[in-house]
């Protein structure tokens, strides 16, 4: 077992016939994914990958024709909300943007309306889902990571394969990992996925690596305190950071004085959480 | 991208919230030319991109067009924070009442924009909300259905406003919400909204940060863009699309990702070093991107060495090392430089740069020491 994505899962890519959709898709398709569909509007009845996939115009097509069960997007920033949007409607329940830089209204816009509609979305900003030896979501690359019993949630990118690497090199493996991104508006939080790999049978510990800015890592402290059977362990990039360009009086007073990591760090240890003071450090606190 | 004060105040007006009389000069005789057109009092107020510009001294009233002359000069030659003043704002002077705090900003915990507002407006703002939270009033807005006017009714009642502001409030909370809502801003903030003697409410002072990733659809507010205030190597790096922090330390640092470059600079401190920069090329960076980057770090004289660090995920490895190799070829730097690379295509990227003289490590950690160890050398 494992979290969110399986071998079970069907998956379909918007932006399938774009630079980077068709360089993922062909890497996600060598791991081992079921990637059933495409879409590009105005390539339908094409295929892509030497005729493997099939390209629709609209989500709702590819869905109907394939029964598609997730979807990873990879179009460009100013087109992304649109494609969450489309997704949603034509109800595929898990939504994957990989896409970065969506303008944070439009984010603030889509998250409400995938809340309405009860479809889960993971980033944007991210670099979506793997739970090694069954499928690969997103950008992930494959060959960093095995197949084991721990849960890997994540709010950065590159920071969670070098975590996932480290861990390879000393033979421990992954349950699945996910990638929840790094904007300020994302669809799934720390809490969510915690949340998962407690109730998951083949989890049986927990990484958690945040980074300086907003509180989630202190909900997700809240949150290990109370609810969490599990041990978890964590890394907080931008320790050493210089103080950030304050959002004005506001955002001083919206975010108080969160957001720092030493602040984050804090919060984790008193919730039993061990923090490593870099990300090789991990594995060794994991044992 | 932060707007000055004058920008902020023109894009609330134009959203129907009053703001005074004034404009924006560059010169002292501008100033008193405008002074005289309002009538005599008025504020001198410095454009600069930082607060705390009435602590510096640099807001003054006037008393006449003579005297808005006087300390205009005086004005336009400080430096507030660093930041050298170019321009002022003659405004008309307010007979001041009463000041209130009014803002919208996106609630990142809540996922939606927020309405903020206090009876106790002005520059201790941040001092109240620490100290007596309950006087800030907050209101979520549904960002699918904007701002509802019993919304603003309540927000009016609960600062107690008096009754007879209440519709004026309405327009203005409308106003803001719309200024924030159709020019894609992080932050609208008027402080202080003023009660006037002769009972008007006033935006006496407005501030916006406008989001950078939605400025595709909207150009009108990139030309308001002040670029006389940043660093020649925070421009050159938007430019590029790179995200570029300059610091004090001597190694420079060449990542992607933003959470892997802060934790690439968190352990060159951890092993004594001083990062020059902070540097994120972003995903699925080119060669001619990453070749910019190069170009931005080698432009920092203090830097002694560049610690390179790709996990290549949507970046792929060859694409980085193509260029490196172009900005080697073009700049032809003298400092060493440590580079570790791995993840998607990473083993075409080390092929690339065998022959480049380039000191390589396996781990995290090891690339760090070994760029603090060729900084302590060179």
């Amino acid at each position: 077992m494992s979290i969110l994505i399986n071998k079970n899962t069907r998956l379909l890519v918007q932006g399938i016939t774009g630079n980077e959709g068709l360089f993922h898709t062909t890497q996600m398709v060598a791991y081992g994914t079921n990637v059933v569909a495409g879409v590009t509007p105005g390539k339908g009845g094409e295929w892509a990958l030497d005729g493997k996939i099939p390209v629709f115009d609209s989500v709702k097509l590819a869905k109907e024709a394939t029964d598609a069960n997730c979807s990873v997007i990879f179009v460009p920033a100013r087109f992304a909300p649109d494609a969450m949007f489309e997704a949603a409607d034509a109800g595929i329940p898990l939504i994957v943007c990989i896409t970065e830089g969506v303008a944070v209204q439009d984010m603030m816009r889509v998250r409400s309306y995938l809340d309405h509609k009860g479809v889960r979305l993971i980033g944007p900003n991210c670099p979506g889902m793997l739970t090694p030896g069954e499928s690969k979501v997103g950008i992930i690359p494959g060959n960093i990571a095995i197949p084991g019993n721990i849960g890997v949630v994540s709010r950065s990118g590159t920071l969670t394969y070098e975590v996932l690497y480290a861990l390879k090199l000393v033979g421990m493996g992954a349950s699945t990992c996910v990638g929840i991104g790094g904007d300020p508006i994302n669809g799934t939080n720390f809490i969510d996925v915690l949340e998962m790999f407690e109730y998951d049978a083949d989890t049986e510990k927990v990484v958690l690596i945040g980074e300086i800015g907003g509180t989630d890592e202190d909900k997700a402290a809240e949150y290990i305190a109370s609810k969490m059977t599990k041990p978890v362990v964590s890394f907080i990039a931008g320790q050493t950071a210089p103080p950030g360009k304050r959002m004005g009086h506001a955002g001083a007073i919206i975010e108080g004085g969160a957001g720092t990591a030493e602040g984050k760090i804090k919060a984790l240890k008193a919730a039993g959480v061990k923090v490593a003071k870099h990300p090789e450090e991990i594995p060794s606190l994991l044992k | 991208m932060k707007l000055h004060e004058y920008q902020s105040k023109t894009i609330f007006a134009k959203y129907g919230v009053p703001i005074p009389k004034g404009r924006v000069a560059a010169t002292a005789l501008e100033a008193r030319h405008i002074a005289e057109e309002l009538g005599g009092r008025v504020v001198i107020k410095s454009q600069v991109l930082v607060g705390g510009r009435g602590k510096a001294g640099g807001i003054k009233v006037a008393k006449n067009a003579a005297e808005a002359e006087q300390l205009a000069q005086q004005i336009l030659s400080m430096e507030i924070k660093g930041l050298p003043v170019r321009k002022i704002l003659v405004d008309e002077a307010a007979a001041i009442e009463k000041e209130i705090y009014f803002s919208i900003t996106n609630d990142r915990a809540a996922k939606k924009p927020v309405m903020i507002a206090s009876a106790a407006g002005g520059v201790d703002i941040e001092e109240v909300a620490a100290t007596n939270p309950e006087k800030i009033i907050k209101v979520h807005i549904d960002p699918l259905l904007g701002l509802r006017d019993y919304q603003a009714r309540d927000i009016a009642a609960s600062i107690n406003l008096p009754r007879e502001y209440w519709r004026d409030f309405s327009k203005i909370a409308e106003g803001l919400w719309q200024a924030y809502r159709k020019t894609d801003a992080t932050l609208a903030e008027i402080n202080p909204l003023v009660i006037t003697e002769d009972k008007r409410l006033i935006a006496l002072d407005g501030k916006m940060l406008i989001d950078d990733n939605a400025m595709f659809r909207q150009s009108d507010l990139n030309e308001m863009r002040d670029t006389d205030e940043e660093a020649p190597a925070e421009i050159e790096a938007r430019k590029y699309g790179l995200s570029y922090i300059k610091l004090d330390g001597n190694i420079g640092c060449m990542v992607n990702g933003a959470g892997l470059a802060m934790t690439s600079m968190d352990i060159v401190k951890l092993f004594n070093g001083e990062p020059a920069n902070f540097l994120d090329i972003g995903g699925g960076a080119g060669a001619d991107k990453v070749a910019a980057a190069m170009r931005i770090i080698l432009s920092d004289s203090n830097v002694k060495a560049v610690l390179f660090n790709i996990f290549g995920g949507i970046t792929r490895c060859d694409e980085v090392a193509r260029g490196i190799l172009v900005a080697m070829d073009e700049v032809k730097p003298k400092v060493p430089m440590v580079v570790r690379l791995v993840g998607t295509n990473a083993e075409e990227g080390r092929k690339l740069l065998e022959n480049a003289k380039m000191i390589t490590a396996e781990t995290l950690a090891d690339a760090a020491q070994k760029a603090v160890q060729a900084a302590q050398q060179n």
